[in-house]
């Protein structure tokens, strides 16, 4: 598959290297050239160094021919733009934005973006580890806790 | 009205200023600590909130659900981006105005429903693009919703206009010439008007003709 993913912070290096050693095609949109000693000294992918909010820089990483579209920078809003600008301008097949703020990501959930909520992943399953439930499916995790509702 | 600015910096401060003394009742959210702080003491406590104006818990403090306009005034276009399309969806804001710093990013306010952007780079180059070239057409304002353009244009001495009359003009459809400006003076066009060399044209022309009309009445460089 080909697949773009935007920020190789932590996330974006891991997904970049885990994708590109199963045999996908990956490019990495990266602003700061110094994050991408993160993917190690051979790079595994194709790299393509700007802004990710800046639609030249999208069209130069071959979005328009990806099946996926990542959006993990460690901006919320960045992500939650990028991701937009993406879903207006391709038909990419899977879109999926990182957002770390649980009512944003919920609300962004409900105007049907794909958003990964860390800390509700984690929180979820820390919960589920330290009470011996079994692990659930994502979306489960993913989901605004009630007891977070505004 | 209640007024809700999201940004603290330049912009804001100044907005925020004038709109006070205009009686308003307004909000300033800043989401740096220090700047809310010199803010507030600039102010008065009562129009400053330190928070990220990105957060639905903030917004619901600030009063997002009574407010009558939210301001988008942050220097980065992607703050502005989701605090306008949060309050939009989440809060149903009637008039939501926001500051785009990018003008290419102002087609994708528009997809989310904020027709209401402004651009200080654009306005910047249009007017420098106004003082170097007169051969293209300089869009000066948008209305309906930024499908009819009031846009300048100068009469080069390359123009194939000059010497022409109005009426003689091929102009695109429900486009026209509403008014010259020759030497620094206004006047209205009637369709025996002789173009002079620089004149300035100021048409109104809906927005998918825009190219025609350019092809109409500028000099192609």
């Amino acid at each position: 598959m080909n697949v773009v993913i935007l920020g190789c912070g932590r996330t974006g290096a891991a997904l970049a290297l885990q994708l590109s050693s199963r045999g996908h095609s990956v490019t990495i949109i990266e602003r700061n050239p110094e994050s991408l000693r993160r993917l190690g000294k051979q790079y595994p992918c194709r790299i393509v160094l700007g802004n990710g909010l800046d639609e030249d820089v999208i069209a130069k990483a071959g979005t328009e021919s990806a099946e996926a579209f990542f959006a993990v920078t460690r901006g919320d809003n960045t992500n939650l733009m990028a991701a937009h600008i993406v879903r207006s301008k391709y038909d990419t097949p899977k879109i999926c934005v990182k957002v770390a703020d649980p009512h944003r990501a919920e609300a962004y959930r409900k105007m049907g973006l794909f958003c990964i909520n860390a800390s509700g992943l984690l929180s979820g399953m820390c919960r589920d580890w330290l009470t011996d439930e079994p692990y659930k499916g994502i979306d489960e995790y993913n989901v605004l806790p009630p007891e977070l509702e505004v | 009205m209640y007024m809700i600015l999201i940004g603290g910096g330049n912009v804001g401060i100044q907005l925020a200023k004038r709109l006070i003394a205009r009686g308003e009742e307004v909000l300033v959210i800043e989401k740096d600590a220090g700047t809310a702080g010199k803010l507030a003491n600039l102010l008065g406590e009562e129009y400053v909130m330190h928070g990220d104006g990105c957060e639905v818990f903030t917004q619901r403090d600030a009063g997002f659900e009574r407010a009558d306009v939210i301001v988008a005034v942050t220097g980065e276009d992607e703050d502005n981006f989701v605090a306008c399309q949060l309050a939009k969806e989440v809060w149903k804001t009637e008039r939501i105005i926001a500051r785009v710093n990018d003008p290419s990013h102002e087609e994708t306010f528009r997809n989310i429903g904020i027709e209401e952007t402004v651009s200080a780079t654009g306005i910047i180059y249009n007017l420098i693009v106004q003082q170097i070239s007169g051969d293209d057409l300089v869009p000066v304002a948008a209305l309906h919703r930024g499908n009819v353009e009031i846009v300048e244009s100068v009469v080069s001495s390359r123009s194939p206009l000059v010497g022409k009359l109005v009426r003689e003009l091929k102009l695109p459809q429900g486009s026209f010439i509403a008014y010259v400006v020759r030497e620094g003076v206004g006047m209205q066009v009637a369709p025996d008007t002789r173009i002079e060399e620089d004149d300035m044209l100021v048409s109104i022309v809906a927005m998918k003709d825009a190219d025609a009309l350019r092809q109409a009445i500028c000099v192609k460089s």
